[in-house]
């Protein structure tokens, strides 16, 4: 075995005038990390069992004779193994982690304690309703809050991210307009969505349709007008939108497309610049999901798990998935599923999960909710929406704000590319940003402004961490003004330099072969 | 408030800096009728971190807490040992508290525990590729048998009988809106499956056929007949694992002929957690990767050629795709799924299958036991950690009247299909290694006396 596969090569090039590579291909607290496939010590195992007592198998003849191929490890060699791949991540917890949109926050390690407790990790979803009480009513203690913070009237508990909250709202919204009879086929989305809201409405069945924004990057609410008829089923808004900006017509909208006999989802993954300040339900907005994993603090953990509960309006909630946790006059709890719902809940469109969503984010999320109370909810929306026009009114003397002049932004801060020379673009100004060691904004979404970069800061920032970023970005503004192509070889000081993703793509590599294997297959 | 770094010195200075009066300026898109004034109203103020513990516990104290009594619960959760070191992985900061690894240069860590949480769940499945994660089980299978409609083309699955009934119900509810056809059947408490029944519904106008392995009632069925019948009628086999430790003592679905095997990862590493959060498992062949679903990482090289991960094949999703996407979901379950691949490392191969003797031996002796109780009768003929019981009353009394003498005694059928008579007696009950000696005879003792 070769030392350190993963990163060391005879014929690396040194990275810096005259610096020699070292012999293992680590640089001091640089450790690179072959897979687990190239440490495989053939019968290592890091869990010792009892003996297993013999019995005359069971298994319908069925016994594997195969070897699987899974490596094992002992724990020392486990827990280096997963901490030398933990090091070459950056995390909120290491500094600034400004992606628009996706709010990445502090998440309080009180939270991880309570969703630990045995009596919420160690709890069957199938035990009886009975020995379940606690974990109901935190079910029901979440939901009450929602609303409270909401202003709506109903909600669903069970969807288990925000695209799956989308699909939960619009099978509501499909389920509604059955009911009446009404076969509506299109869903209206503004140009500046994310991704998951077009997605979202064709595996829901629905004919996407694009609204255009207006020059001062909100909807155009005459354009959307004009497009309102009998076949128009929904109309999915994200507000505070993904330029950053407050969609001041919202009641507008809202009324126009009631008075059409659509529907309005709101996608709320930007519900952290509102939070305690304004109830969706007083804009008119029939349902919307919360991102747990982003207004509520709870871990993105790489990727997820998210979670994504939808408030509906009274329109829609008579609509909304089986099972979930209703309070009863007596005090208890129960879950109200396709056995019951003949009675409790006719309208439901259907089970969206196995079993009651993500009850795990449920106990953080409520644990968060409890912490910052009504008031510091508030303090959140206020000084998320303050640190991003912090950096907003810090950078628009160097770098392009579309939405500037057009007053103050919400929770982010979005800025083009206009102004770089020689070729540069926004993806050279965020490698550069990880030299300076931090995470780089949205880069080149939403796609109606050119190279757009989207900041978000979010309120757990402090002044100083802001003001360095600000330097930062003031540095690497003046540099791509300048044409200095040094940028275009950023990042040099990262675990890896830029990666070749056409390369990843039109070869892929998506499980580990061994040598032998891997040469025989070419 | 604790979570809050700015003063009030911070915010004023701020606000200088960007010529606002006051935060309320900041606010003015908002319409004024729309802003609340004051704090919402109902939530009380905020709390401090003794106070939210202190109600936080008194909550959880009011659930029967699955280690403290003698448990046999499974249908799709399993209560298996997580060692202590797991918890402790995907309790580092850089795992935590980091996002979809959109910037590869400094998110090697999760790209590679991608990477190799692919390679584990597709050899353990028996398939070629398999994607870094969905949401949990259910939500894969839905989106398994969407992903066999978009390779053959036609509209009609077969489910079979033994698939979780939770798992047919979201499936079905996806299919209304989708103008899917999906045949399926109510099973019954007999050792045999329905294999035969699948096989003589397969025609041309099938998609897929659908079997779980070990079914809902622990039953295990060998796959290759039906992969045969569905392959000559030009219709894909997909599995659905919902124990995958059982892949430990069994053969994989794949190597059986499967194209498409989806599971539960939430038995290796995850832990019960009330149903959430689990990790969706998704792996197929290779030639049908461009149709899959969901996060893949990939390997490539950096700008030096050193070895590194990207996520790839992002033609297939919503951010790139939009509505023309194979699937909308975006955030999916990665640090569960870095749960899963840190115990699957832990264990290895010699692990797994040590685990999963441990798991089928505890249940044959457990099984033996109770069907030796009068008025109990063993379903199964074959099974690996859990298996079916007929009794001679109703099983969803029996459970609650278990519950009382403080024995989690297994799930009742009558639980998972309301209503449907012949199947009331049913009690299926699940044995991990994390069952004792005192446990089963505590159980035995319970349900002997339940039948009475």
């Amino acid at each position: 075995m070769t030392v350190n596969p993963s990163g060391w090569r005879p014929t690396t090039p040194a990275n810096e005038q005259g610096v020699a590579d070292t012999v293992t291909g680590n640089r001091a607290l640089m450790l690179e990390e072959p897979l687990i496939f190239e440490m495989d010590g053939g019968d290592t195992t890091g869990v010792d069992f009892a003996e297993v007592p013999k019995v005359a198998a069971r298994l319908g003849g069925l016994e594997r004779s195969r070897p699987i191929g899974l490596p094992g490890l002992s724990e020392p060699e486990t827990v280096r193994h997963y901490t030398r791949l933990s090091r070459q991540n950056y995390a909120i917890d290491l500094g600034l982690f400004p992606l628009g949109s996706c709010t990445m926050k502090h998440n309080p390690r009180l939270n991880e304690k309570v969703a630990r407790l045995p009596g919420f990790a160690d709890v069957h979803p199938l035990q009886p309703q009975e020995t379940v009480q606690g974990a109901l009513q935190v079910i029901n203690e979440l939901a009450f809050w929602l609303l409270d913070l909401t202003g709506m009237y109903g909600v669903a508990m069970s969807p288990k991210a925000g695209a799956h909250g989308e699909l939960c709202g619009l099978l509501c919204i499909r389920a509604a307009l059955e009911a009446r009879g009404d076969k509506r086929q299109v869903v209206l989305v503004p140009e500046s969505a994310h991704g998951t809201n077009p997605a979202t409405a064709a595996f829901a069945g629905y004919r996407v349709e694009n609204i255009p924004a207006n020059p001062a990057g909100r909807v155009d609410l005459e354009a959307l007008k004009a497009r309102l008829g009998p076949d128009v089923a929904a109309v999915m808004i994200t507000n505070p939108n993904t330029c950053g900006l407050f969609e001041p017509d919202m009641k507008a909208i809202s009324d126009a497309v009631h008075a059409a006999g659509a529907f309005v989802y709101c996608d709320g993954a930007n519900f952290n610049a509102i939070v305690g300040k304004v109830r969706p339900g007083d804009l008119g907005i029939d349902a919307m999901h919360i991102n747990l994993h982003k207004t509520f603090s709870t871990p993105h953990g790489g990727g997820g798990p998210g979670s994504g509960p939808v408030v509906l309006s009274e329109a829609l909630a008579p609509y909304g998935p089986l099972p979930f946790a209703a309070k009863y006059p007596d005090g208890s709890f129960k879950i109200v599923e396709e056995e019951t719902a003949g009675e409790e809940h006719p309208g439901a469109f259907g089970r969206m999960v196995a079993f009651h969503g993500q009850m795990g984010m449920f106990t953080r999320a409520l644990a968060y909710i409890l912490s910052h109370g009504a008031d510091g909810l508030k303090q959140v929306a206020e000084d998320s929406v303050l640190n991003a026009n912090y950096i907003l009114r810090s950078l628009e003397d160097l770098l392009d704000a579309p939405f500037g002049k057009s007053g103050p932004c919400m929770h982010e801060a979005i800025f083009s590319d206009r102004g770089f020379e020689g070729g540069l673009s926004t993806i050279d100004l965020a490698k550069a940003l990880i030299d300076e060691g931090f995470h780089p904004m949205t880069m080149y979404f939403p796609l109606v402004v050119h190279g757009a970069m989207l900041i978000e800061p979010t309120e757990t920032e402090s002044k100083a961490s802001l003001d360095q970023f600000i330097l930062a970005i003031r540095s690497l503004a003046k540099r791509a003004k300048a044409g200095d192509q040094s940028l275009k070889a950023a990042p040099i000081h990262a675990p890896r330099r830029r990666l070749d993703e056409t390369l990843a793509a039109r070869k892929p590599i998506l499980t580990y072969k061994e040598p032998e294997t891997a040469e025989a297959a070419e | 408030m604790r979570y809050l770094p700015l003063s009030d010195a911070d915010r004023s200075e701020m606000l200088r800096v960007i010529g606002a009066g006051s935060i309320d300026e900041l606010f003015k898109d908002v319409p004024e009728e729309a802003r609340l004034t004051g704090p919402i109203h109902g939530l009380p103020p905020h709390a401090s971190e003794l106070a939210v513990e202190r109600h936080m516990t008194a909550l959880s104290r009011k659930n029967m807490v699955a280690g403290d009594v003698p448990f046999f619960l499974g249908c799709g959760a399993y209560r298996h040992h997580v060692p202590a070191s797991v918890d402790h992985i995907i309790q580092r900061g850089e795992f935590l508290t980091s996002y979809t690894p959109y910037q590869p240069e400094i998110a090697q860590g999760t790209l590679q525990m991608m990477f190799e949480f692919q390679t584990q769940v597709a050899r353990l499945f028996g398939c070629e590729v398999a994607n870094a994660s969905m949401y949990d089980g259910s939500t894969a299978m839905w989106e398994s048998i969407s992903m066999a409609h978009r390779i053959t083309r036609k509209k009609k699955t077969l489910i079979s009988s033994g698939v979780h009934p939770h798992y047919v119900s979201v499936s079905r509810t996806m299919a209304k809106f989708t103008e899917d056809v999906l045949e399926t059947a109510l099973p019954e408490l007999t050792a045999g499956t329905d294999a035969d029944r699948l096989i003589a519904g397969i025609d041309s106008e099938t998609s897929a056929v659908v079997v779980q392995y070990p079914d809902i009632l622990g039953r295990i069925t060998d796959l290759t007949p039906i992969a045969e019948a569905a392959h000559a009628a030009g219709a894909l086999l997909i599995a659905v694992v919902t124990e995958p430790v059982a892949l430990g003592s069994i053969r994989s679905p794949g190597e059986m002929g499967a194209d498409i095997v989806v599971g539960e990862g939430q038995s290796i590493g995850v832990g019960l957690q009330f149903g959430g959060p689990y990790v969706g498992l998704f792996a197929c062949r290779e030639k049908h990767v461009r149709q899959m679903p969901g996060r893949l990482a990939g390997e490539t090289v950096d700008a030096e050629g050193k070895r590194g991960f990207v996520l790839t094949l992002s033609t297939r999703e919503q951010h790139i795709r939009r509505e023309k996407a194979t699937s909308n979901i975006c955030t999916s379950s990665v640090l569960c799924a870095l749960a899963f691949t840190a115990h699957l490392t832990l264990l290895g191969e010699k692990g797994l299958r040590q685990l999963a003797s441990m798991n089928h031996a505890r249940a044959c002796e457990a099984a033996d036991r109770l069907a030796a109780i009068p008025g109990v009768n063993l379903v199964n003929d074959s099974f690996f950690n859990e298996f079916t019981l007929k009794l001679s009353v109703e099983a969803r009394p029996a459970v609650h009247a278990m519950v009382e003498k403080g024995v989690l005694g297994g799930v009742s059928l009558g639980r998972l299909y309301p209503g449907v008579d012949p199947l009331k007696n049913g009690l299926v009950i699940a044995v991990t290694e994390t069952v004792t000696d005192e446990d089963i005879a505590a159980l035995e003792a319970a349900l002997k006396e339940v039948v009475q």
